[in-house]
């Protein structure tokens, strides 16, 4: 472990945490300025928190430790994904500590308590948020792991870092298997992140909700939190997509002079994907509760397929 | 030699056990001694074994043959890495179901209990005596003690008519497959005679018998783990045992079916062909999908875990066949991952398994209720029990960084690093099987939230429950033990897995290396530190870190106020515990999306209704294809063989003059 390596790990520690927030302003500026409204500014999720946090937190009178314990596990779950993802430099000194089958593993960690959190009060709709996030979950976490395991059978591993080196060093071609995986991903990020079509963040329409539901409950520093951790996550995403799909600039090594090179390509890679996801979402329409299962079942059956193309074909 | 050999202390234990059954039937008037004493001494003996078994697993195989048994026929005792273990798996789970015992058959009636005790440690000790016999006399002796001793535990409360079948239906299963593991010694000894397994060891079959014993092994082992379509037996037996008998069913004897079956194929047959594992690994995925599948639509809680048990069998299965199919094309570093991660998966098995099982006794006893749609918010009444369970429950759900996940991820690397087997059909196979895998293991998330989130969360939903006591020490102490066994085996998984590593070495003659001497103990590389590595004490500390630091910051910058007051819910006025979902609306989506897999039976009302009558029931479709169709033609076959009996003599005189003209025509 290198000296460099371990400040790098720290500042991006602190990177994904403090601009998160800001790529979620970004993606609701973009959605508003294509719906023909003039927007909050790309600062106002930084303005929520800040208004959450001078709050006094009301908890309802069942509520158990593990529904105020839940929203620390579930931010710091999220920073530690999000900090895995090698995005500047791939020299990360945690990365050998977990694999894409544990980053996996770790958003299921998340995802599993703030679904029991969501049942701890006992109502109505936070158990049908509940039970709807773990129907999203369990299509969508084979589907994710799948696009996974398409990037490693490429690269021969499962380690993200190789992954992310293996496939920046390749000739810039359309690999088939990899197409497949990109749409695969898209699909599984905008069911996991709460997005259009499975799941609309704006609003609070009984019939729809799913991630909202389930935080119903929550007040104050709580809910920041919850929110943090949701801006995070979808960071966590799109930098993973990035990552796979679209590693160009990232720093190899422990090479600091890189590094503003790097940066530089972040924020304009993490801008556009920020602008197509506000797209996507304006473009799209929400499904029915029912359709999502086909939806997410779509999604698995093209990871699956990217994987048997890559062995097909070699590619 | 005057050093104490593990297979003496191994003995000693069996022997001490069978003492304290003996003990339990003797002492039965004074109920407070069985429980206090004769429990907590059995769970001290299977410290002793866990210590005998792990001293074992490294050591050369010990040999001793009893004076015991038929007089040309004594039993032959064998104590190897495989045996050692699983007899590890059995003394470390049976220590803390012991402990738990203690407290919980506190409040048994007296002939019961000393019955109970008697046949608890028989079951015990029989066990043991199956992963010593070195000979095929003995298993089956083992064997079917086993059997019948766990039949009278399952059926304790043999006053109801419903468990009385479920004990039949048990009883059934395990003789039909008994009587395959019979057969499959009978092909295996080669006509020679000779039922030793070091005699079948030596005797070479030809590829066809090689196939029939594996397959008899196969369905015959497969019977007692519950395979698919054999797996009928478990979720009618899971419900009707005492909570203690049902987690050392699931935990511990499913796994001697394992044992059985890794013993038959890697250790006594000297070929493993290609297509045994393929046709292992599908029957594998098929069982564990139609477990999970299951498991997210059961109402009673004891079903649930019970069908759970049937996916991770499932998954066993998938490893075993992994590593037939690597083994077979002499893929051995594959094949010695393949066969860690299910002996990994087996040891986990047993303690999250047994883990959730005595949750549920404690839940059974504390609130009189099985019926998930009954139970809820039991973290307030018992939060000592919520909180074990919880580890359980995530551990099962396969969450890093508890256990579940460990042998997973192994299983998952040993999928992904097949590709370049030499018959591309099979590579072809295995990107689908490894959906198929992760499917299950997703839907083990979605059956665990439900699990506990319909027990433990949310307001109770029958006022009675509200009352419900905490548990006492001895269930802490035993439940505490497993919780531990859960955390610990997840966290190091890099000891855990250079123990295991006696027993590839034996298996499949290849281990996974000399990981810990490379890469040191904190990082669990199975290949190469470039291929895949994993550290879930990194994982851990940084999780815990994580938490404390966001604490502390929250607190240090944060007012700290916090008001008590209604849920909000959206600002409904009317909130009553029976709005939230009950198991049948949680397990809903699955039954919505499966549903050609179930066969359900709905009665929904008419809107007009006076007395709305809602019934769900969701049965098992093999039930009603497989084993009704067979009942009704052997029930068909018995009545046309009852014709001939009439019970008047000259018609069976006339029977015996038919017959013996016959005999007379044909034989001459």
């Amino acid at each position: 472990m290198s000296y460099s390596g371990l400040l790098l790990q720290l500042f991006q520690d602190a990177l994904v945490v403090l601009i998160a927030p800001l790529l979620l302003g970004w993606v609701n500026q973009c959605r508003a300025w294509l719906q023909n409204r003039s927007g909050a500014g790309v600062l106002q999720p930084y303005r929520n928190l800040v208004k959450l946090f001078h709050k006094d937190a009301v908890l309802a009178n069942n509520a158990s430790p593990l529904f105020r314990f839940t929203p620390y596990i579930l931010f710091s779950g999220m920073w530690l994904a999000a900090a895995l993802v090698p995005v500047i430099a791939t020299d990360l000194p945690l990365s050998p500590a977990v694999d894409v089958i544990a980053l996996v593993g770790i958003f299921a960690l998340a995802r599993v308590f703030i679904s029991l959190a969501a049942m701890d009060i006992g109502t109505a709709f936070g158990t049908l948020g509940a039970r709807r996030e773990m129907l999203v979950g369990f299509l969508a976490e084979p589907a994710l792991l799948m696009v996974f395991f398409t990037a490693s059978a490429i690269s021969q591993s499962t380690s993200l870092v190789t992954i992310v080196e293996t496939l920046a060093h390749r000739q810039f071609v359309l690999y088939p298997s990899l197409a497949f995986a990109a749409v695969a991903f898209v699909m599984v990020m905008l069911a996991e992140n709460a997005r259009i079509p499975v799941d609309n963040p704006a609003t609070h329409l009984e019939l729809t909700m799913i991630h909202e539901a389930m935080i119903l409950e929550y007040s104050a520093r709580h809910l920041a939190l919850v929110e943090w951790a949701s801006a995070i996550k979808l960071l966590a995403y799109i930098t993973i997509g990035i990552a796979l799909f679209a590693p160009w600039g990232i720093a190899e090594a422990s090479n600091l002079e890189a590094l503003p090179l790097a940066l530089a390509a972040l924020f304009l890679k993490l801008a556009v994907a920020g602008a197509s996801l506000a797209l996507l979402e304006t473009l799209s329409a929400k499904l029915r509760i029912f359709r999502v299962p086909e939806y997410l079942g779509t999604a698995f059956l093209l990871a699956v397929l990217a994987m048997l193309v890559h062995f097909l074909l070699g590619a | 030699m005057s050093a104490i050999l593990p297979l003496d202390l191994v003995s000693a234990v069996v022997v001490i056990w069978l003492a304290l059954a003996v003990l339990g039937l003797v002492a039965q008037a004074s109920p407070r001694f069985v429980t206090n004493f004769i429990f907590p001494l059995g769970a001290c003996a299977s410290l002793v074994l866990l210590a005998a078994a792990f001293s074992a697993l490294g050591g050369t195989p010990d040999i001793a043959v009893l004076p015991l048994g038929l007089p040309d026929l004594p039993f032959h005792l064998r104590l190897d890495a495989l045996s050692a273990f699983f007899l590890l798996l059995l003394g470390a789970a049976s220590f803390g179901i012991s402990l738990y015992s203690a407290g919980y058959f506190r409040t048994m009636d007296k002939g019961t209990l000393g019955l109970l005790c008697f046949e608890y440690h028989l079951f015990l000790a029989s066990m043991v005596l199956v992963m010593l016999a070195d000979d095929a006399y003995m298993f089956m002796v083992a064997w079917e003690t086993m059997a019948i001793s766990s039949y009278f535990l399952v059926t304790t409360d043999h006053k109801i008519p419903e468990i009385r079948s479920a004990g039949f239906i048990y009883l059934l299963v395990a003789h039909v497959g008994a009587i395959a593991i019979l057969m499959c010694f009978g092909v295996l000894q080669g006509g020679h005679g000779d039922y030793t397994f070091a005699t079948m060891r030596n005797a070479h079959l030809t590829e066809f018998w090689a196939s029939i014993t594996f397959f008899l092994a196969l369905f015959g082992f497969g019977a007692k783990a519950g395979m698919l379509p054999l797996h009928v037996w478990l979720p009618e037996a899971h419900p009707a045992a005492p909570s203690p008998v049902s987690a050392m069913m699931s935990g511990i004897m499913l796994k001697t079916a394992i044992y059985g079956i890794l013993r038959v194929s890697f250790d006594l047959l000297d070929m493993q062909l290609w297509w045994w594992g393929v046709l292992t690994m599908s029957l594998g995925l098929l069982t564990a999908l139609y477990g999970v599948l299951f498991a997210a639509v059961q109402t009673d809680m004891k079903r649930l875990l019970a069908y759970s048990s049937i996916e991770n069998i499932g998954i066993i299965l998938v490893g075993i066949g992994l590593t037939l199919v690597f083994h077979a094309f002499h893929k051995d570093a594959l094949a010695a991952l393949a066969i860690t991660a299910t002996l990994y998966h087996a040891l986990n098995h047993a303690f999250m398994k047994g883990l959730l099982f005595l949750g549920t006794g404690s839940v059974l006893h504390a609130t009189g209720e099985r019926n998930l749609g009954k139970l809820g918010g039991l973290i307030h009444s018992m939060p000592k029990l919520a909180l074990l369970v919880l580890v359980g429950a995530l551990a099962l759900a396969g969450l890093p960084p508890l256990n579940g996940f460990v042998s997973e991820w192994l299983l998952l690397q040993a999928f992904l690093l097949s590709p370049g087997l030499p018959l591309p059909y099979l590579n072809m196979l295995v990107p689908v099987a490894a959906a198929a895998l992760v499917l299950a293991a997703a839907l083990a998330g979605y059956v665990m939230v439900k699990f506990y989130g319909v027990i433990f969360l949310g307001q109770p939903r029958e006022k009675r429950i509200e009352k419900a006591h905490d548990i006492g020490i001895w269930e802490q102490l035993g439940l505490g033990w497993l919780a531990l066994g859960c955390l610990l085996l997840g966290i190091f998984p890099v000891f855990v897995i250079f123990n295991i590593d006696h027993v590839t070495r034996t298996l499949v003659g290849q281990t996974l290396g000399s990981t810990p001497a490379q890469t040191g103990w904190l990082l669990l590389t199975p290949i190469h530190p470039e291929r895949a590595s994993y550290s879930p004490l990194i994982l851990f500390a940084i999780v815990v870190i994580g938490v404390l630091f966001t604490i502390f910051v929250v607190k240090k910058f944060y007012h700290g106020r916090l008001r008590r007051g209604p849920a909000w819910d959206c600002g409904f006025p009317e909130q009553t515990a029976r709005m939230q979902d009950t198991a049948e609306g949680f397990g809903q989506p699955i039954r919505q999306i499966f549903k050609q897999f179930f066969g359900v039976i709905r009665e929904v009302p008419s809107p007009f209704d006076k007395k709305p009558h809602y019934h769900g029931e969701t049965r098992d479709l093999l039930w009603d294809w497989g084993y009704l169709p067979i009942a009704r033609l052997a029930e068909t076959l018995s009545r046309l063989a009852g014709k001939l009996q009439h019970g008047r003599i000259p018609i069976y005189l006339l029977y015996s003059f038919v017959t013996l003209l016959a005999l007379l025509v044909f034989v001459r």
